[in-house]
């Protein structure tokens, strides 16, 4: 049952969102109307001109009062905020946890439309098709100013940054069309920046993925830049210059000519491509140009998405 | 007329050796402009301070308005859309800096403050103008900028989108605002060195009344927070002019770092605009019930807890901004923790009634509004604080109403009750209880009208600086525009009254409340230097003596009706 207004719960931590909004709800509006009592019952009964009796000495009976409330009314509502503190954090800390099995989709932000990827290479804009009961996790960046992907259906939203990746995941119970809103005011059209999330059954899914094939998957499309862009002249098997191999590297550590050592993921794969200087990897010249302002958010997803293809091999791609 | 000596036993300055026709006080010692415009009086300052702010605040509320009735239809029929994100800009920058920040600081704290401990004027009183005209010349360049241009930044002025990517006005009215916090520093520096250099003999740390313990706490996160502010807006500045990459990471910047700029200045400024409202209202509880404060110094310290903590809590504005999860997982801890000092303040409030000896002014409902309003706002803060049901109500029209309870319901609620209860004091004059009665209720039934739906809007899933909405919105959004007006007439209704009041309103006695306090043991309105003879204190605060109404406050009262 879904109360307060809350929109459906179609995620698989909406209903226990949804729990702990009731047992806060409860609580606080318990405490509430228990103290709106008192002051009621209080200001009634010792309105001025009222017969009942008080006390000879008030600041002498307020001491008394103090000692037997004031332990109780500090430590009472401390307890209840650690258990709502501590049920909150857990529930929290799960955003951390995408299952391994999700399926990557891919989500630019950009003023005033949300742009999608789908593995495969389906593009959507302001729309965003996923399975029923299929772990998705989302890779978001933006490609202007701060947004924020909200669902509210999911009970989930995470801001969208310029220069960063950010990470979502659920797992979609409920078929049907939810609203996706813009929740980080982003300018003019910041109200009109949405659109929907269309939950479906996996086989139907399948079918809107193959009448949406793309002509090539996103890795495809890496390896097409890769090679346009003039990667592979240095990357590539038959480099003459001396550039790491990017096969096999994604989600390894990488040892840096700082010492230090970065795991290769998305966001290290990204800096190296836009600020090549800022972490070098270690026993190679910082002689890598930047291709900042040279290709769009999307393009390096597709990069991205083709290191990540050559993640199991270990050969130099061509 | 005649002054009650109940309470601190200062030498009271005896009834008859006051001219009794027109006694020379600090109002009518010289009537021309620049006799205000020059003065270096506390209290006429104060006044220059409320005429500002109230101006202030209805051209705010009229941006309100306009906001209210563009949401009245899903479409937004009333406004495009660059003027509605330039309406709330603008509503929230006048609101946050031009009215709550300074309204009761500056004018109830500028005057009572040196009152209440019992001297003759703040530490500083050239600085306490130059705060005034700083404040003032901000403020309207700021106002006009945003009448002119306009800015559609949000008051939270977000980078990028503020330094690279708005095109309105963005740094004149940072500009605006960089200069008005200035302003703030000087009335947090003068409360400070006030407090703790100017209090009358026998007037101890714990003996001073809780509304000044808490303009202290407040000065003090003025001080400390609002250079924070100011830096970061040159940041936001440098950024926007000269393309120096600070928060934009195209030009190498930090996304995130503004937001931890921002909210370490405006988390305790959120604090800057409540605690002078608790320490008001515990003044009007305590003079209402004729009884002492219950927990005077777990009052005192609460205040200081309160201050204190209101420093860490910053990074509850960012769970889900992409900041780590375990920054988030302190942040709400810390936030949880600070709400424990406001919980037990609530507690306090409400068992100063116990025992009392209660009388319903306006004054009380005011600060009995105060607390509802304030109780509502802070036990939804504890959702907010719960990280994950912050996920899914951040940004949506929950924190909007979460913050207007705390904010408006609260602090306007206590400032309004503060000026009802000392305006005999500042003003000389009583006014019509029935009409402030009826006005603080009228704000009360049209706060939670226009605010409560919003609650329920934020758990819908309605984000907020929208300005269309999918229909589904609608009828929660149209009875908040309609709580709206209610409210509105609640905020007007004093002016009529109050203004009436100046003109034709009973003269007020020294005294009207019966209540304890120095400032009540001058005339009203006080003489220039507030007090005769120096009082000296001898007694604790709030020494309530539980006697029955004087004859004196009952003949006031009737008098005005």
């Amino acid at each position: 049952m879904i109360a307060l207004g809350l929109p459906p719960e179609a995620s698989t931590i909406a209903p226990r969102v949804d729990l702990l909004l009731y047992a806060v709800t409860i609580v606080t509006g318990g405490v509430t109307i228990a103290i709106f009592v008192t002051m009621i019952v209080f200001g009634i009964r010792y309105r001025a001109g009222s017969k009942v009796k008080r006390a000879e000495n008030v600041p002498e009976a307020q001491a008394r009062a103090r000692r037997r409330v004031e332990t109780a009314w500090t430590l009472i509502p401390f307890a209840l905020f650690l258990a709502s503190f501590a049920w909150a954090a857990r529930l929290y800390m799960v955003r951390a946890d995408a299952p391994a099995n999700s399926i990557e989709l891919f989500v630019v932000a950009k003023q005033w439309m949300w742009k999608l990827q789908h593995p495969g290479g389906q593009r959507e804009i302001d729309e965003m098709h996923v399975p029923r009961g299929q772990p998705i996790k989302l890779v978001m960046t933006s490609q202007d100013v701060i947004h924020s992907f909200f669902v509210p259906a999911f009970r989930l939203k995470q801001d969208v940054l310029p220069g960063r990746y950010t990470e979502m995941w659920f797992t979609a119970t409920q078929t049907g069309r939810f609203h996706l809103f813009c929740a980080e005011y982003c300018g003019t059209d910041h109200a009109h920046m949405g659109g929907d999330v269309i939950v479906m059954e996996p086989a139907e899914f399948q079918r809107w993925l193959n009448a949406h094939a793309a002509a090539q998957s996103m890795a495809a499309r890496g390896e097409d830049l890769f090679r346009h862009l003039g990667c592979s002249g240095c990357h590539g098997e038959n480099a003459s210059v001396h550039a790491p191999n990017l096969a096999g590297v994604y989600g390894r550590p990488v040892p840096l000519s700082d010492g230090t050592t970065v795991v290769a993921d998305e966001r290290y794969i990204r800096d190296s491509i836009l600020l090549p200087r800022k972490e070098v990897a270690a026993g190679y010249a910082p002689i890598m140009p930047s291709f900042t302002g040279q290709i769009g958010e999307d393009d390096i997803l597709d990069l991205i998405a083709y290191i990540k293809s050559l993640a199991s091999t270990k050969e130099r791609p061509k | 007329m005649s002054i009650l000596t109940t309470g601190l036993a200062g030498d009271v300055p005896p009834a008859h050796s006051v001219r009794v026709e027109t006694p020379s006080n600090y109002l009518n010692a010289k009537f021309t402009i620049g006799s205000w415009l020059a003065t270096h009086d506390h209290k006429r300052i104060a006044i220059l301070f409320a005429v500002s702010i109230t101006a202030f605040f209805f051209i705010g509320g009229a941006a309100a308005t306009m906001i209210r009735l563009d949401l009245a239809t899903p479409a937004g029929d009333f406004v495009k859309a660059e003027t509605y994100n330039k309406l709330f800009t603008m509503h929230g920058v006048i609101m946050v800096w031009f009215f709550l920040i300074p309204s009761i600081p500056a004018t109830l704290g500028n005057f009572l403050v040196p009152l209440m401990i019992g001297a003759r004027d703040l530490a500083f009183p050239r600085l306490n103008l130059t705060s005034w005209y700083l404040y003032v010349g901000g403020s309207i360049f700021t106002i006009v900028a945003m009448i002119a241009g306009g800015v559609d930044t949000g008051w939270t002025f977000y980078a990028p989108f503020s330094t690279m990517f708005s095109n309105t006005h963005v740094i004149y009215v940072l500009a605006g605002v960089f200069v008005v916090g200035f302003s703030s520093i000087l009335t947090g520096l003068n409360i400070i060195v006030t407090v703790h250099t100017m209090r009358a003999p026998g007037m101890t740390w714990f003996r001073l009344p809780l509304f000044v313990w808490a303009q202290y706490a407040t000065a003090a996160i003025l001080v400390l927070a609002t250079p924070v502010l100011a830096m970061t807006l040159v940041l936001v500045t440098v950024e926007r002019l000269f393309g120096i990459g600070i928060f934009n990471p195209a030009l190498g910047g930090d996304p995130l770092l503004f937001q931890h700029l921002f909210w370490f200045y405006s988390h305790p400024a959120v604090y800057i605009m409540v605690l002078p409202a608790m320490g008001v209202v515990s003044e009007l509880i305590a003079a209402s019930a004729h009884n002492p404060v219950f927990g005077y110094k777990t009052m005192a310290f609460a205040i200081i807890a309160i201050a204190v903590l209101g420093f860490l809590v910053w990074g509850h504005h960012m769970f889900v901004s992409g900041q780590s999860m375990y920054a988030g997982v302190v942040f709400s801890f810390m936030s949880f923790l600070v709400a424990i000092p406001s919980a037990v303040k609530v507690f306090n409030w409400t068992a100063t009634l116990w025992h009392g000896r209660i009388t319903y002014t306006a004054p009380m409902l005011y600060a009995l509004g105060f607390v509802g309003l304030f109780t509502i706002g802070g036990m939804t803060g504890l959702f907010l604080a719960s990280l994950a049901l912050d996920v899914h109500l951040t940004d949506t029209y929950f924190v909007v109403a979460h913050f207007h309870y705390i904010m408006v319901g609260g602090t306007v609620s206590a400032y309004l009750g503060g000026i009802h209860f000392w305006w005999p004091k500042i003003t000389g004059r009583m006014y019509s209880d029935r009409w402030a009665r009826f006005a603080a209720i009228l704000l009360f039934v049209g706060f939670n009208f226009t605010f409560f739906p919003q609650y329920l809007l934020g758990i819908a899933g309605m984000p907020r600086r929208y300005h269309a909405y999918p229909p589904e919105f609608q009828t929660l959004n149209v009875l908040s525009s309609a709580g709206a007006l209610i409210l509105a007439l609640g905020y007007l209704l004093p002016l009529l009254y109050l203004g009436w009041s100046l003109f034709r309103g009973a003269r007020a006695p020294a005294n009207p409340w019966d209540a304890t306090g120095l400032e009540w043991q001058t005339p009203s309105p006080p003489p220039v230097h507030n007090f005769a003879t120096p009082p000296v204190v001898t007694e604790p605060p709030y020494a309530y003596r539980m006697a029955a109404l004087t004859r004196d406050v009952v003949d006031a009262r009737e008098g005005t009706r």
